[in-house]
C-alpha cells in the first residue's frame, strides 16, 4: 500500500514548524505503511556546501571519528550533525566526490544516502511515527520536506529498502505502487553504469530518474519519460532543492490528494494526512490528474 | 437530532449505533462533525434515516447503503456508496475513484468531479455527476445509469454490458464494445426524471446530452475475436 505524504511551505513564518506539521501528517499514514518510513527535509544550507548524509548501523556510532577522517582527506575542517544513526557532514562543494570516496573507502558499515545543498535524508525499519521521533523531524525546520510510510510488497523490509532514495544532488524520490519492468530495467541502467545495492523496484525508479538528468534531462522531463519507460503502478512524489514534484501512472490506482492555501501547498496519499494542516476546511482541495507532471517550486 | 462528533465519539461506535436502528426509530437525523477523511463513515447502514456529515469524509463512505439518505457537505474519498442498494447519496465537492462502484441501486449525486473508475460495474445504481468524470468510466457496468453533465476521461464505458452512460460535454474515448446511441423521447423523459432526483429540476435541458450504450460485441465468443484470446 504506502503512504506519501508532502509539504511545501509559501509562507516563511511556517518554516520552523515544517517538522511539526510533518510528524503530524506522518503519523496519520502509518497503517498505509507501517514496516518503515523515511523523510527528506529541505532546510538552511550553507553557502559554497554541501551536506551529505550518512546512514549507519546504530545511534551510537563514531560519527566524530568519520568527521576527523574526513578532514584530513579533503584538508578541511568537517562539522557533522547527528540524529539518532544518520549523520549529516557539511563538506565545501567541491570536495563532495573526495568526500564520498573516502567515506565509502574507509568504512563499510555506513553509506551515504544522499547529498545537497540544503536536503537531509534520513529512513529507517519500524513504526512511522517511532522513527520520526528516533529523529526528533518535529523539530526540524524548512521550507519543503517529503515523507514516505512503507508497506514491502517487491522486496525486503530493510532500511535500504525504505525511501527515499537519492536521485542525484537535492533530489530525492518517494514511491507508492509496485513496477513491474523493474528488473529489465535495473540490468539495462548496470550496462549503462549504474550500480542498486538492493532488489527494490523504486531504487530502479530512483537510478533512472539520475540516469536521464544525467543525460540532459531536466528533472520534468525525466519525469515524462518515465510515463513511456517505466511500466506499474506508481505514485511518485520527488524532491527537488526548490520544491516538489508529483507524477502519478496513467491508470492511477494509488491515491493521491493535494490541498492549496496562501500558506502551503500539501500532499498525502489520503485526505486524512491533510486533515490537520491550519486553514485545511478553506483549502483548495483536489487529486492531481493521471500522467500529469505537477510541480510547484520557490521563486 | 443527535449530533456525533467524531472527534469524541469513536467512529465503529458510531457506526454501530446506525446498524441497531430499530425499525420505527424516532431519531431520523444524525449529524456528523470532524470526519477529517476517516473511512467507512456511514458504511453499512440499513434504515430510513438521514445523516450529514461536515466536512471531508475517507474511503468507502455509505458503501453498502440501504435506505438511508447520506449528505455530505465536502468531499469523499475513494469508493463513496459503493455497493449501494437503495436510498440516496449526496456529495456536494468530489468524489474520488470508482464513486458507485458495483452499485445494485438508489441514487448517487455528486455535485462536483468524480475521479477515475465512476460507476464501475454498476449494477442498477443511478449516478448523476455534475462535474466531469475521469477515465475507466462505467467499466463493465452492467445496469443502472450514469448521467454526467461535464465531460468524460478516456476508456468511457470499456466492456460494458447494459448500463445506460448519458454525457453532455466531450468524451475523451470510448472504450472497447461502446458506441453512441441515438438519444431517443424515452432517454429523454428517463434523463428528466433523474435529473429532477439530482435536484436539477428544470436546469438542464435533457437534448443535450448524448447516449452511449453497449455494442454488445464481446457478450459472447465471436470467431474474429480468435487471436485476442
Amino acid at each position: 500500500m504506502c503512504g506519501i505524504v508532502g509539504l511545501f511551505l509559501k509562507n516563511k513564518e511556517l518554516e520552523p514548524k515544517l517538522g511539526s506539521m510533518m510528524a503530524g501528517m506522518l503519523a496519520t499514514m502509518c497503517d498505509r505503511g507501517p514496516d518503515s518510513a523515511g523523510f527528506a527535509v529541505y532546510g538552511a544550507g550553507e553557502s559554497g556546501h554541501v551536506k551529505l548524509t550518512v546512514r549507519a548501523t546504530s545511534p551510537d556510532y563514531d560519527f566524530a571519528g568519520v568527521a576527523r577522517q574526513l578532514s584530513e582527506a579533503i584538508g578541511f575542517p568537517v562539522s557533522v550533525e547527528v540524529r539518532d544513526s544518520h549523520g549529516v557532514f557539511s563538506v565545501p562543494a567541491g570536495a563532495e566526490q573526495k568526500a564520498r570516496k573516502a567515506i565509502e573507502a574507509s568504512r563499510d558499515d555506513v553509506r551515504v544516502v544522499g547529498s545537497g545543498t540544503r536536503m537531509e535524508i534520513y529512513k529507517e525499519v519500524g513504526r512511522p511515527d517511532a522513527v520520526a521521533k528516533r529523529f526528533h523531524l518535529e523539530n526540524m525546520a524548512g521550507s519543503h520536506g517529503i515523507a514516505h510510510t512503507r508497506m514491502a510488497t517487491e522486496s525486503a523490509v530493510t532500511t535500504n529498502g525504505a525511501h527515499p532514495f537519492s536521485t542525484g544532488r537535492d533530489q530525492c524520490l518517494v514511491h507508492n505502487g509496485s513496477l513491474s519492468n523493474h528488473n529489465a530495467l535495473r540490468r539495462e541502467l548496470k550496462r549503462k553504469g549504474l550500480s542498486f545495492e538492493t532488489e527494490n523496484d523504486t531504487e530502479v525508479a530512483a537510478g533512472y530518474l539520475t540516469w536521464r538528468i544525467s543525460q540532459g534531462d531536466s528533472l520534468g522531463a525525466a519525469l515524462k519519460h518515465s510515463l513511456d519507460d517505466l511500466d506499474g503502478f506508481y505514485t511518485f512524489v520527488v524532491g527537488t532543492e526548490d520544491g516538489f514534484g508529483v507524477l502519478r501512472d496513467p491508470i492511477a490506482c494509488k491515491p493521491a490528494v493535494m490541498a492549496e492555501t496562501d500558506d502551503y501547498v500539501a500532499f498525502g496519499s489520503e485526505y486524512r494526512a491533510l486533515a490537520s494542516l491550519p486553514g485545511i476546511e478553506t483549502a483548495h482541495v483536489w487529486e492531481p490528474k493521471p500522467a500529469t507532471v505537477y510541480f510547484w517550486e520557490r521563486h | 437530532m443527535p449530533t456525533v462528533d467524531l472527534e469524541v465519539t469513536p467512529l465503529r461506535e458510531f457506526n454501530q449505533m446506525l446498524h441497531e436502528l430499530a425499525e420505527g426509530t424516532n431519531d431520523s437525523y444524525f449529524r456528523v462533525l470532524n470526519p477529517r477523511g476517516r473511512h467507512a463513515i456511514a458504511a453499512g447502514v440499513d434504515a430510513p434515516v438521514t445523516v450529514e456529515i461536515d466536512g471531508n469524509a475517507g474511503y468507502y463512505c455509505a458503501g453498502m447503503n440501504k435506505r438511508a439518505s447520506i449528505i455530505i457537505n465536502g468531499s469523499a474519498g475513494v469508493g463513496l456508496a459503493e455497493n449501494m442498494m437503495s436510498g440516496r447519496v449526496h456529495v456536494k465537492g468530489d468524489a474520488s475513484a470508482s464513486a458507485g462502484a458495483t452499485g445494485c441501486g438508489g441514487l448517487l449525486v455528486i455535485d462536483g468531479n468524480a475521479s477515475s473508475r465512476c460507476g464501475i460495474s454498476a449494477r442498477g445504481i443511478d449516478i448523476v455527476v455534475k462535474g466531469s468524470v475521469g477515465h475507466m468510466s462505467a467499466f463493465m457496468a452492467q445496469a443502472g445509469t450514469l448521467i454526467v453533465l461535464g465531460e468524460a476521461g478516456d476508456a468511457l464505458g470499456d466492456s460494458l454490458y447494459e448500463a445506460r452512460l448519458f454525457v453532455r460535454g466531450k468524451v475523451n474515448s470510448l472504450g472497447s464494445d461502446c458506441i453512441e446511441k441515438p438519444l431517443r423521447d424515452e432517454h429523454r423523459k428517463k434523463l428528466g426524471k433523474l435529473l429532477e432526483d439530482g435536484g436539477l429540476a428544470g436546469e438542464v435541458d435533457p437534448s443535450e446530452f448524448r447516449r452511449y450504450g453497449s455494442a454488445r460485441q464481446l457478450y459472447h465468443f465471436h470467431m474474429d475475436n480468435l487471436e485476442a484470446y
